[in-house]
């Protein structure tokens, strides 16, 4: 099986480049240079420089022990909530800043959910010196408030999206017309494996820094370069492309992709895109998601604002479709849990898209002796008010016990 | 020969005018095209409300999210334009995303649109090589005309692939922005569209995005076959007041 897009973007099914002609020759100039810039030696040195400098790379990966006890099985937790800015999003904001750079852009774009991409490129503008305007939905500007604040400190303007569900979609929606209105200046930096190609191949290729070192890793903790499982959330899915992609080929290796169930699969509130969509277009990618039977997108819903996206990137659509991915979702006081659990057992508060991740443990079959690694994509800081909103109900839960 | 080809034969200066299906009120859409073409417009654009119009300015979004909430489907913009049909021979088009053909099963949309009487679509995130590959040989054979989008960043060699596969006129984005902002369309515009007409295209063009008024439009008549005009018309379907007038203002403020 091939998990490298064709020469048109395209994962099987999937990808491709579904744009207004307004936004071709940006797209185009992007599809030409990415590789050749993203291979020369000069990007490389700069990248992994930062990546180790700045970013705080290689991130840890830490065996979990009373988590691996609980579960009766070994838990390594990837520690991508330890690089700078607290998420895996910085890994992609640091080659996407280089390559706007490498082409000549001046001005970035960028939508945002968690306020985690839009932080990571905040901060990368502002290590470049260029301007920076982040598109953020209204409501995830309220839940993700202390984000909005570090992005304002860095510089970069947080431009409200005031249309649909007012989250990542029409962030997105609002970052594309900007791109579309500034089609010399600007570099629109995207946040995950979505979008028309060559982004998706570009951000995974950012992002699978995550699973080149675990390889490293693993091979030093465990003697075998390669786990036996790999769990990770998927919102558009740039954590987990970079957590599967250098096993992508190892068919061994079971590759977990959890989705965000909202209030439930069957509840209409929710952002589980692979149990409830189907094929279509979104932001310029033929990829799965969640519409009505007139093509109208649905509005989707999780507590965690960087899960609460109606579609997932094309190479998770074709993961799902070929079945070399498992797809499970998680709802949202299954992650409220987990969180709380990951907690009091390791102390580590995790994001809320990564305990999504987490609360697959509960969801599938473990093994003594296995070796399984969840991505932990981010911490919990900017989480910090919808977890004390739910403190009591985890207090009492464990005094019960 | 369709109408839209016929169109282009007989006239110059084309006004066409977009509104968006299903506003402002649900069944509007057949009134207003009537009184468009009573008024004297040459063709008109049907926009189908979609949740996410990438190509689209506010303005249209809005109308195409009030639509929705409406209750707008793709089959009752096929039964209006069937009663339009009933009493207009007016050039239509279809506006919308490659995201509804495809809900609808792309053969079947096609079909129908054709039946019901469109004579021409604008897919504005519908890629011309994926057209070319999987949807042209069913879009001629039902003699629609598949008119396709050029910007100010659209390279000579693409202008005359996009040339090439349109049929009745070829859309001419005035400046790289999405619909409904003012363009200034005497400057840096000039070179544009001179540029264009130097080169001897297959197909008429028309400019469109950001013509609100009399001194645009006649500023893309002298540049261009005419003019397309949309959030503008859209904004003064919203005032208070008669729809039916609303309609003739409008047409009258832009030509008379
Ligand atoms: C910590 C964290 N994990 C995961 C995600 C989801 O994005 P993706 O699926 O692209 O990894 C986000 C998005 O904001 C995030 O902040």
């Amino acid at each position: 099986m091939n998990y490298s897009p064709d020469k048109y973007g395209f994962y099987g099914d999937f990808g491709g480049a579904f744009i207004p002609e307004m936004l071709y020759s940006n797209v185009e100039l992007l599809r030409q240079n990415y590789v050749g810039i993203i291979e020369s030696k000069s990007f490389q040195t700069a990248f992994k420089k930062l990546l180790q400098d700045y970013a705080g790379r290689p991130t840890p990966l830490y065996f979990a022990r009373r988590l691996s006890e609980k579960y009766q099985t070994n838990i390594f937790l990837k520690r991508e909530d330890l690089n700078h800015t607290g998420a895996h999003k910085i890994n992609n904001t640091i080659g996407q800043i280089l390559v706007a750079q490498r082409l000549g852009k001046k001005r970035i774009i960028a939508e945002t959910g968690a306020g985690q991409h839009g932080v990571a490129t905040a901060t990368v503008a502002a290590l470049m010196g260029l301007e920076c305007i982040v598109y953020m939905g209204e409501v995830d500007m309220a839940r993700q408030a202390p984000n909005v604040a570090r992005m304002r400190m860095l510089g970069a303007e947080v431009r409200p999206a005031k249309s649909g569900s007012r989250t990542l979609k029409d962030a997105t929606n609002e970052a594309i017309r900007d791109w579309i209105n500034h089609p010399k200046d600007t570099y629109y930096l995207i946040g995950s494996v979505v979008g028309p190609h060559p982004y998706p191949d570009m951000v995974t290729r950012f992002q699978s820094v995550i699973s080149r070192e675990m390889k490293i890793q693993l091979l030093e903790k465990t003697g075998r370069d390669y786990p036996d499982k790999i769990i990770a959330c998927v919102g558009g899915g740039s954590n987990a492309a970079g957590a599967f992609y250098h096993y992508l080929d190892r068919e061994n290796v079971e590759l977990i992709a959890v989705e965000a169930e909202g209030l439930g699969v069957d509840s209409g509130q929710t952002a589980a895109t692979t149990q409830t969509g189907s094929k279509g277009i979104i932001h310029g990618s033929k990829t799965l998601l969640m519409q009505n039977e007139e093509g109208q997108i649905t509005e989707p819903y999780s507590i965690s604002a960087g899960l609460d996206y109606p579609g997932i990137g094309p190479l998770h659509a074709h993961l799902f479709k070929s079945r070399r991915g498992t797809f499970l979702g998680a709802t949202d006081t299954e992650a409220l849990q987990a969180a709380f659990e990951l907690t009091r057992l390791e102390g580590i508060i995790p994001a809320l898209e990564s305990a999504h991740a987490l609360a697959a443990l509960k969801k599938i079959e473990l093994h003594p002796g296995e070796n399984v690694v969840i991505n932990l994509s981010g911490r919990g800081d900017k989480d910090m008010e919808t977890y004390l909103n739910h403190l009591d109900e985890y207090n009492n839960d464990k005094n019960g016990k | 020969m369709n109408k839209i080809e016929q169109l282009f034969q007989q006239k110059k200066d084309i006004l066409n005018i977009y509104l968006t299906a299903g506003f402002p009120k649900l069944a509007d859409t057949v009134k207003i095209v009537l009184e468009l073409e009573k008024a004297g417009v040459d063709m008109v654009e049907i926009g189908m409300p979609f949740s996410d119009p990438l190509a689209d300015g506010p303005v249209i979004q809005h109308s195409s999210t009030e639509a929705i909430k409406n209750g707008i489907r793709l089959e009752m913009i096929f039964d209006q334009i069937r009663e339009i049909r009933k009493h207009s021979q007016i050039p239509l088009i279809l506006m919308g995303y490659l995201n509804q053909l495809m809900a609808y099963g792309e053969k079947a949309f096609l079909e129908e649109a054709a039946q019901c009487g469109v004579d021409g679509l604008i897919i504005p995130d519908l890629p011309v090589e994926i057209y070319q590959k999987q949807y042209k040989q069913m879009v001629e054979d039902l003699n629609l005309d598949m008119i396709f989008l050029i910007s100010p960043q659209t390279e000579t060699g693409r202008i005359k692939l996009l040339d090439a596969e349109s049929r009745g006129f070829l859309y001419v984005v005035s400046s790289s922005s999405i619909t409904g902002q003012k363009a200034d369309l005497q400057q840096a515009q000039k070179s544009y569209f001179d540029r264009i007409n130097r080169m001897n295209l297959r197909n008429p063009t028309l400019i469109g995005f950001g013509i609100s008024d009399r001194k645009s439009y006649e500023a893309a008549c002298r540049n261009a076959s005419g003019a397309i005009i949309g959030s503008a018309f859209i904004r003064a379907l919203e005032k208070e007041g008669l729809l039916k007038q609303h309609v003739h203002d409008f047409v009258k403020s832009i030509r008379s």
